[in-house]
């Protein structure tokens, strides 16, 4: 085996377990922020500040007992889970995180800090995004609980409508990229404009701005947020798609919903804010890549605790009258500014 | 390793084809069919063409199949119910069970008069230069352009046609 290899089959076992270790992060920062967002403490008995709480709720899952609804469908109520935490983990696999790398000289060529390098990322990101529609649909319709399938019908129309608009936000940075590859898309936004603003996509006004703003707001609408937590709106559905879901199919679930928002924050980072580049950026890179995600994190968290629930006609009227022309408008103008300026 | 994988999608593929109509649950057929059209992006990976492989998880597997997962959904038929004796051989059975037979049959030997047309030859594959983004992007929008146009009118013309065929009449 050559030290690249090595290198590289570690590397996708750490994104791995940072990813898993990123959700139980996000699940103490969400409970400390939301207290602290209400004047409460929150989560500070186990460990220090509380950074045990998440571990200690994995081990209080693991020993609760699975149970499956009389009337449901085992071999699909056993698969929904699994189809959503796959999909979760796999859109990972094609974000870049680093620029090249030689560990201190120990590997001869540069390792991209990436799991995989595919020239069309952008579009797996999208299509698994819109595969993991299916865990959901399917959890929903399985358990045989008219809240669930409630569930799961509202958030695939909710997923499916907010897609569109997801989609031509992506589309109009692959414009601006002039790529496929979020690699690329990222080193082009390297170098700054009039020695100050960076060239981040983000700051390209008014279009970039946009596109992001879209895609910040579709992305919240497809991880199942707040203000569009609609599928387990609890005063109407009870928990939604995952109500009759127990023990660690239902851990699977919360698993999945928080490293789908890393995943979001990751992708909007690379598009947007100018993945890894910053000062020293060859060599402490992937540090200002964790810094804007944690804050895109932050911003994700920090909506959920202060927007109220929206109504579900309201989504719906919002995402097809509002967000999808102005996401098209957005997507001509783009390329037509491209076209004038030849940028 | 390529042969390795190819059979194994293959394999995915044909298996996962055939359940779906040896299936009596319309739920697991969605679901086996989504499964063949994933081995067959697998199997387009392989072929080079990874622009062809994720548009086909795209536009099949993400777009088309919730919509026919949710009408088999909303319409809960957890099984279909079959009028004719199983004991029947298929070709002997009334009606669209021998169209689709009669279907099947001239699939196949179109299939062998397809394959055997260069004289089973397998010419080198192009690969890359053919199924790249901006390869297919020019040659849709250069030579191709006026049946694409046609295409998207057509699918429009459908669209407006759903509409106004589920719309119901104003009281």
């Amino acid at each position: 085996m050559t030290p690249l290899l090595v290198a590289q089959i570690a590397l996708t076992l750490i994104v791995f377990i940072a990813l898993l270790h990123s959700a139980a992060g996000m699940v103490w920062v969400e409970r400390r922020l939301a207290a602290a967002l209400q004047q409460r403490l929150g989560p500070i008995r186990v460990g220090w500040q509380g950074l045990l709480q998440p571990f200690a709720d994995v081990i209080k899952l693991m020993f609760k007992e699975e149970l499956r609804p009389k009337a449901a469908d085992a071999w699909l109520f056993a698969l929904a889970p699994i189809i959503s935490a796959t999909c979760a983990f796999a859109a990972f696999a094609v974000v870049p995180f680093g620029g090249e790398t030689t560990l201190l000289g120990w590997i001869p060529e540069g390792l991209r800090l990436q799991v995989a390098d595919v020239n069309v990322a952008i579009l797996v990101v999208f299509a698994i995004a819109s595969m993991s529609v299916y865990g959901i649909v399917l959890a929903g319709w399985s358990s045989n609980s008219k809240y669930a399938l409630l569930g799961g019908l509202r958030s695939s129309a909710q997923m499916i409508s907010y897609e569109l608009s997801y989609g031509t936000a992506l589309a109009s940075v692959l414009i601006l990229g002039n790529s496929m590859s979020l690699t690329e898309i990222v080193n082009r936004q390297a170098g700054t404009w009039f020695g100050i603003v960076p060239r981040w996509n983000v700051f390209f006004l008014p279009f970039g701005f946009l596109a992001f703003a879209i895609y910040l707001i579709a992305g919240i609408a497809e991880t199942n947020r707040a203000p569009f937590d609609f599928p387990e709106a609890e005063q109407e559905l009870v928990a939604g798609y995952h109500t009759e879901y127990s023990s660690m199919s239902f851990a699977l679930f919360f698993l999945a919903e928080y490293v789908n928002m890393v995943t979001v924050s990751a992708v909007a980072t690379d598009l947007f804010l100018g993945g890894w580049n910053g000062p020293f950026a060859e060599s402490i890179g992937w540090v200002w890549f964790l810094l804007k995600v944690g804050a895109l994190l932050f911003f994700y968290v920090w909506m959920r605790w202060t927007l109220p629930r929206y109504r579900y006609d309201q989504l719906m009227r919002f995402g097809w009258k509002v967000l999808l022309p102005l996401s098209v408008v957005n997507l001509i103008a783009t390329a037509a500014g491209v076209l004038y300026f030849e940028l | 390793m390529n042969a390795l994988l190819f059979y194994g999608f293959g394999a995915t593929a044909v298996l996962a084809s055939l359940l779906v109509i040896a299936q009596k649950n319309p739920i697991y057929s969605v679901l086996l069919l989504i499964a063949s059209f994933g081995a067959l992006s697998g199997l387009y990976v392989l072929l080079e063409a990874p622009f062809v492989a994720v548009i086909q998880i795209i536009v099949y597997a993400g777009a088309i199949m919730v919509l026919f997962l949710f009408v088999v959904m909303l319409l809960n038929a957890p099984h279909e119910d079959t009028e004719y004796d199983e004991r029947v051989h298929p070709l002997l059975r009334p009606g669209p069970m021998r169209f689709g037979a009669a279907l099947a049959i001239a699939f196949g030997i179109e299939l062998v008069w397809a394959l055997n047309r260069n004289g089973g030859e397998a010419g080198p594959f192009a690969g890359g230069a053919v199924s790249s983004v901006a390869a297919i992007g020019r040659s849709l929008f250069g030579p191709y352009a006026f049946p694409f146009e046609v295409t998207s009118v057509l699918i429009l013309v459908a669209m407006i046609g759903a509409v106004v065929l589920a719309r119901k009449e104003e009281p």
